[in-house]
């Protein structure tokens, strides 16, 4: 049987905010999902914030970017797992760079477990914007996670020279554990992305 | 039968950086995409569906208004979610977002110098029924000026953005009108492969049009399918 064709990706434009997070944007409509992952009370382990700038390849600052990320909960588990899932955990979160002072996203979750013996923890990401004609996949990796990185089955993938940019700085806040996660769209230090 | 994805078929999407489309070459990612292995992080995705939505949603006519009707032509939007096999693509959700009448956006950054309307806040959303149907009532958008190139307008078009039943088969796109002037000299559109454009062109369906009230637009999305096991070696 001959397939059907995929529907081709368009950019997401300069105008989704109102669309797909108009209530971090301020907009009077509800948003399906925003930047908080929602169920963090019954999701286990450590709350984080991951942060982080999108940048193009002059370094400038995306205004009009929008991420979304999709992950575990501490103990592993993606809501829908076969094996065992963690019903109140949605896993799920999106969040544009306009409404920040430094243009930055903020994603309020927790670290997610390992889901797989080898595999060590991560987030998983997807890049929107104008200009941005199809999303970009990528994944976060923790620095304090340097033992379980090294035997990461994906990060073997990636040339050793470019895992840098997968992975995550910890920093320690007053507002407690804060990820620092840029993403770079260009240049010498250009983001992995992932043919998902 | 696997649980693994499809592959995103590279043939149909449009590539990262396009020479007509300016904003892609400091934006588009240049060194090659490393592939994936699929695991659950790809497989498995966020559930959005029926409890997501409220009726009048999916009803950008009603949604918006504060002391009466839109302005402009009423249409009203429908198709499929189907996965590449032609099966349908259930209680998943859609998204759409679009401009006005006049080809104005709500949102704050938009500029063009075309007006408002008081009644109409142009953002919708629904969830597929069993059968992957969706259905928006709104207003034909208008075309607008953008400063790509010297008197750039993009074509009349709604985005819209998926789900489907895995974070791998996410999908944000525009649908478009058919017999548009405006289409050949769109860059967004023509960055798209040619063998695939007509697959963001919706089609006019007197079937879908209601008597003196609606213009019928139907517009199909097939989103990346499940890989099956081959029969033959
Ligand atoms: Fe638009």
């Amino acid at each position: 049987m001959s397939k059907l064709g995929q529907t081709p990706s368009q950019t997401v434009g300069p105008y989704f905010a109102y669309g797909l997070t108009p209530t971090q944007y301020g907009y009077p409509l509800k948003s399906a999902a925003g930047p908080e992952v929602e169920g963090l009370a019954q999701a286990g382990g450590p709350r984080i914030r991951l942060e982080g700038c999108v940048l193009d390849g002059q370094g400038a600052v995306i205004e009009d970017a929008m991420l979304e990320i999709w992950q575990a909960d501490a103990q592993g588990r993606y809501p829908g797992a076969p094996s065992g899932a963690n019903s109140s955990f949605s896993g799920f979160a999106r969040c544009g760079t306009g409404t920040a002072p430094d243009k930055s996203y903020r994603f309020e979750t927790v670290k997610p477990g390992s889901t797989q013996a080898e595999s060590a923890p991560h987030i998983n990401m997807i890049v929107f914007s104008r200009g941005l004609l199809s999303h970009a996949y990528t994944r976060v990796y923790f620095e304090d996670e340097a033992v379980a990185n090294e035997s990461d089955p994906v990060l073997a993938l990636v040339p050793e020279a470019r895992r840098h940019t997968l992975i995550a700085k910890r920093m320690e806040t007053d507002q407690g554990i804060v990820y620092r996660f840029d993403i770079k769209m260009q240049g010498d230090s250009e983001t992995v992305f992932f043919d998902v | 039968m696997t649980d693994s994805l499809s592959p995103r078929d590279w043939a149909s999407h449009p590539a990262y950086i396009d020479p007509g489309y300016k904003s892609t070459g400091l934006r588009g990612p240049k060194q090659p995409l490393i592939k994936l292995p699929l695991g659950l992080g790809e497989t498995l995705g966020p559930r959005f569906g029926r409890e997501h939505v409220f009726e009048k949603d999916a009803d950008l006519t009603l949604n918006g208004r504060v002391n009466g009707e839109p302005q402009g032509e009423r249409i009203i939007v429908t198709g499929r979610v189907l996965d590449e096999d032609g099966r349908a693509v259930p209680n998943t959700l859609v998204e759409i977002w679009q401009a006005n009448a006049a080809g104005r956006y709500v949102h704050s950054k938009d500029q063009h110098d075309a007006p408002l309307d008081p009644n109409f806040f142009g953002a919708g959303r629904c969830a597929t029924d069993d059968q992957g149907v969706y259905r928006f009532m709104t207003i034909k958008p208008g075309a607008y000026p953008w400063p790509n190139h010297f008197n750039a307008w993009r074509p009349n078009h709604i985005h819209l953005s998926l789900f489907g039943p895995s974070f791998g088969t996410r999908l944000v796109t525009q649908m478009y009108f058919p017999g548009d002037p405006l289409l050949p000299l769109d860059p967004i559109f023509l960055a798209t492969p040619e063998v695939a454009r007509d697959r963001l062109v919706a089609d006019f369906a007197i079937d879908v049009t209601q008597e003196a009230y609606a213009l019928g637009y139907r517009f199909d999305i097939v989103l990346r399918g499940r890989n099956a096991t081959p029969m033959e070696d």
